[in-house]
């Protein structure tokens, strides 16, 4: 006798009352979930949801929710649910467990421990319907001295930069790991917005070139897709040397993934499995690093600037440190509640840092070595909404990286289901009939109005605080106050309690 | 209770600048008359003037004034000078008794050198030298605090009314050919005399009026560079500021006045092509040096004035010329008690400087 260890983790609730038997369910939900029988009649398989929520939202007639199952083990704080179904199937497949998308567990999140100041008698809030209210962004290294020409006239040497109309980047996701159409809408929106977006480490799709100039180009550990047109298609260069949901490891494309655009695009075979190997094997200290950056450089005229990402990890302001004296122009950080198309499990959920932690101590550190200027901070993992980004931006970063956010506003339910590459809602997924389910061009629009309404908000809240333009919010944490957070971590965070 | 420099403490202001580019001399008289005007601007809690020209007799040496909460941070202090500076003359700066004046600190005027050998140690230039050694002091050395460290120019503030702190130092003995005023209106008390304005490093003098909400962005910009806002006042990271663009990257006046209240990238964008570079390479590389929030700022300095507001003007100022006299002031009055018939009378618009120099210094 075969004893199923499981129960379905969520029950599929149909309310026959309302069904019209559309059988539209069956078709949209491609985990199989929704079944007919052989004689005819609806039923469900419900340990195939994985509450991606595409029936419920597509059904004409709402006549489906999902549950959660709420069978129950024995009461027990040290072994919980999770706790014993993840052995279940360890002891059953003797695998690696996966999952994809962020932590989903109990860490504290700074962001909800922090508040904003606004400006009360002493001086004026600003209102951003009347006044003018500035977001534009640069990013990359600043001059650190001035210098003059013999008539006396500043000498204008530029240095490469980024040009963003609000301070917020779309975070590097792949081809391969995402649709094309995941891609198109990315891409256009962040032309409309004057803003980049990045295409990750798959290499970037013929069809993307000429966004060029509001797109960042990666060069990753299993440097897919790097060709010399490639590096002159963007507008910046970011080599990633690691990502907030695993640090230390590589990636994992499975072989099903690389269809044949996927392997023109990577430059790969078809089929095969695309490894990225956990370091670069050609930069296995700082020094390395540097050899990196200035190869890009020179391959570019230094016209580009240079990205270097890494995942936020427990000595991350002396890596920053490092990295901003090797010639980076820009350093992304990204936290361990960032997204993931597939990673280790126990990885996602136990290694790395929240990235406001690594931020504030980051900035603190360059600024105390008095080398802040020399290099632009960009934070990513978890940046939920607009006070998430005025939080930031008022703890030291430049800009922040949204991946999950606009993820989501493309349709995505966080299911965290992505290395399943079933992806009802075409985003995580390259089956061809998944994909056509995401219009690129609403995914734009969408997009569009995601980082409008929050470029807005930002400027409300900045207007609040009597601040007119970006820059003067960077690194002002004296406009934050902590809440609930112990001595020790106001202090990493360099901000006061609420009400000193 | 905290003392200000524990605790930031917004303030409200009245400020006033009076000039002579014919470098005549006027006794502090005048600034006084100017500020008592806006007596309502301040509550008593703080103020001070600034005068240059007054020191003709020891014009090539630092003159430094400094507040001692006591005797030890006296002799602490006094140590240290010794150590790093000649000092050429030491003596109490004269004070009157008035009741509305109380529990004034020690206070002391020095005119010094920096040591011969010590600068050459240092590889710094006297101003350097002398300017680290200001930000040491005031930072280190617990009760003492150099108010005032320019050259044939000097600072006087004290906690009351801008007119009784006139009295107390009896300005009517000092004459010089520029004056800048300043009267406080903190909105809790300071509890010392340090944080009143003017603030000052080297030649540098700001008074100023507003609350700036970039305040931190500024000072952790600024801390970069070894300056140590030891008050937590606009004032202090105005004036550092002010000293390291134009001090240190050697740009002129004009050009740190476009950097502190930047155009609007909306003005910037409609620029012709050179000035539109130019401007965008320096909001640019410093951006953290741009002030948001109202301020009306009179930065004084050796031969010049220079009178600024924010971008957006929230604060007013006003200037009036008369011959060879320039008169700014936050309200029209305190410069009509001073001359009834102007030349001219302009309000200078936000983040535009106005700016006057000595005659002798333009040619």
């Amino acid at each position: 006798m075969k004893v199923d260890y499981f129960q379905s983790e969520y029950e599929i609730i149909r309310d026959f009352n309302k069904c019209i038997d559309c059988g539209l369910c069956i078709t949209q939900c491609a985990n199989g979930a929704h079944k007919r029988s052989k004689e005819g009649k609806l039923y469900t398989e419900d340990s195939l949801c994985v509450n991606c929520h595409r029936c419920v939202a597509v059904c004409p007639v709402k006549a489906i929710k999902i549950k959660k199952n709420d069978y129950s083990f024995k009461d027990n704080n040290s072994w919980k649910k999770e706790d014993i179904t993840n052995i279940f199937r360890q002891a059953e497949s003797g695998g690696v467990l996966l999952s994809s998308m962020g932590t989903p567990k109990d860490y504290p999140i700074y962001w909800d421990k922090m508040l904003i100041n606004a400006s009360q008698v002493t001086n004026p809030s600003i209102d951003p319907l009347r006044e003018p209210m500035e977001t534009r962004t640069f990013l990359g290294k600043k001059n650190s001295t001035i210098e003059f020409d013999e008539n006396g006239d500043i000498k204008l040497e530029e240095k490469p930069f980024i040009e963003l109309s609000t301070p917020i980047m779309f975070s590097a996701m792949s081809y391969g790991s995402i649709s094309l159409n995941a891609h198109k809408a990315l891409a256009g929106a962040a032309k409309d917005l004057g803003i980049l977006y990045n295409c990750g480490e798959g290499g970037l799709h013929k069809s993307l070139y000429h966004y060029g100039e509001n797109t960042i180009i990666q060069v990753a550990s299993g440097r897919f897709g790097v060709h010399s047109d490639y590096l002159e298609a963007g507008s910046a260069i970011e080599i990633k040397m690691g990502q907030g949901a695993k640090p230390g490891i590589g990636g994992h494309l499975t072989g099903t993934k690389i269809n044949k655009d996927i392997s023109k695009t990577r430059m790969i075979p078809e089929g095969f499995d695309a490894i990225s190997p956990a370091p670069h094997h050609d930069i296995y200290s700082i020094e390395d690093l540097k050899q990196l950056v200035y190869i890009l450089k020179e391959a570019t005229d230094y016209k580009k600037p240079i990205i270097v990402k890494v995942a936020a990890v427990h000595n991350i302001s002396s890596i920053v440190s490092g990295i901003a004296r090797c010639g980076a122009d820009i350093i992304a950080i990204d936290g361990f509640r960032g997204g993931t198309g597939a990673a280790p499990l126990r990885i996602r959920d136990n290694v790395g840092l929240p990235i406001e932690l690594a931020l504030a101590s980051c900035d603190t550190r360059l600024r105390e070595e008095g080398i802040r200027d020399s290099v632009s901070l960009v934070v990513g993992g978890s940046i939920r909404n607009s006070a998430d980004v005025v939080k930031a931006i008022a703890l030291g970063a430049d800009a922040v990286y949204i991946g999950t956010s606009a993820l989501i506003a493309l349709g995505c339910h966080l299911c965290r289901s992505c290395h399943l590459g079933k992806c009802n809602w075409g985003i995580a997924t390259q089956r061809a009939d998944l994909v056509k389910r995401l219009n690129p061009k609403e995914g734009r629009t969408r997009l569009n109005n995601l980082v409008s309404a929050w470029t807005f908000e930002i400027k409300e809240m900045m207007g609040g605080m009597g601040i007119n333009s970006i820059e003067a919010l960077r690194g002002n944490r004296l406009m934050l106050r902590g809440i609930g957070l112990t001595e020790k971590e106001l202090e990493v965070l360099g901000i006061k309690i609420a009400g000193e | 209770m905290k003392r200000e420099g524990e605790v930031r403490i917004p303030s409200g202001c009245a400020i006033s600048g009076i000039f002579s580019k014919n470098k005549k001399l006027f006794s502090g008289e005048s600034a006084i008359t100017s500020i008592k005007v806006m007596h309502d601007r301040s509550n008593g809690l703080g103020g001070g003037f600034a005068g240059y020209g007054i020191y003709p007799e020891y014009e090539n040496y630092f003159a430094l004034h400094i507040l001692y909460d006591d005797r030890v941070a006296k002799k602490d202090c006094e140590e240290y000078l010794e150590e790093h500076f000649d000092v050429i003359n030491l003596s109490k700066i004269p004070t009157r008794k008035i009741p509305s004046i109380k529990d004034e600190p020690l206070i002391w005027r020095y005119f010094v050198e920096p040591l011969h050998a010590r600068l050459l140690d240092s590889q710094l230039d006297e101003k350097e030298y002398t300017a680290r050694c200001v930000i040491k002091v005031n930072s280190n050395i617990k009760g003492a605090c150099i108010i005032s460290s320019g050259k044939n120019m000097g600072v006087f503030k004290a906690m009351g009314y801008p007119e009784d702190v006139g009295e107390f130092y009896r300005l009517e003995d000092y004459k010089g050919y520029c004056w800048t005023a300043h009267g406080r209106y903190p909105t809790n008390t300071p509890g010392w005399w340090g944080g009143a304005h003017p603030f000052s490093l080297l030649d540098f003098s700001v008074v100023h009026n507003g609350e700036i909400s970039s305040y931190d962005a500024n000072r952790r910009f600024m801390e970069m560079f070894g300056y140590k806002c030891t008050l937590q006042t606009d004032t202090e990271v105005i004036t550092y500021m002010i000293d390291y663009l134009h001090r240190k990257q050697k740009l002129p006046l004009k050009t740190v006045a476009h950097i502190l209240a930047a155009p609007l990238w909306s003005t910037i964008d409609r620029m012709e092509e050179s000035k539109k570079k130019e401007i965008t390479f320096l909001r640019k590389n410093f951006s953290s040096a741009l002030i948001t929030g109202p301020f009306s700022i009179l930065v004084g300095f050796e031969g010049g004035l220079m009178a600024l507001n924010d971008r957006l003007k929230l604060r007013s100022l006003i200037v009036g010329t008369k011959d060879d006299m320039v008169y700014i002031g936050s309200e029209e009055s305190s410069i009509r008690i001073l001359e009834k018939d102007f030349d001219s009378i302009t309000y200078p618009k936000g983040g535009v400087p106005y700016i006057v120099t000595l005659k002798e210094t333009q040619q």
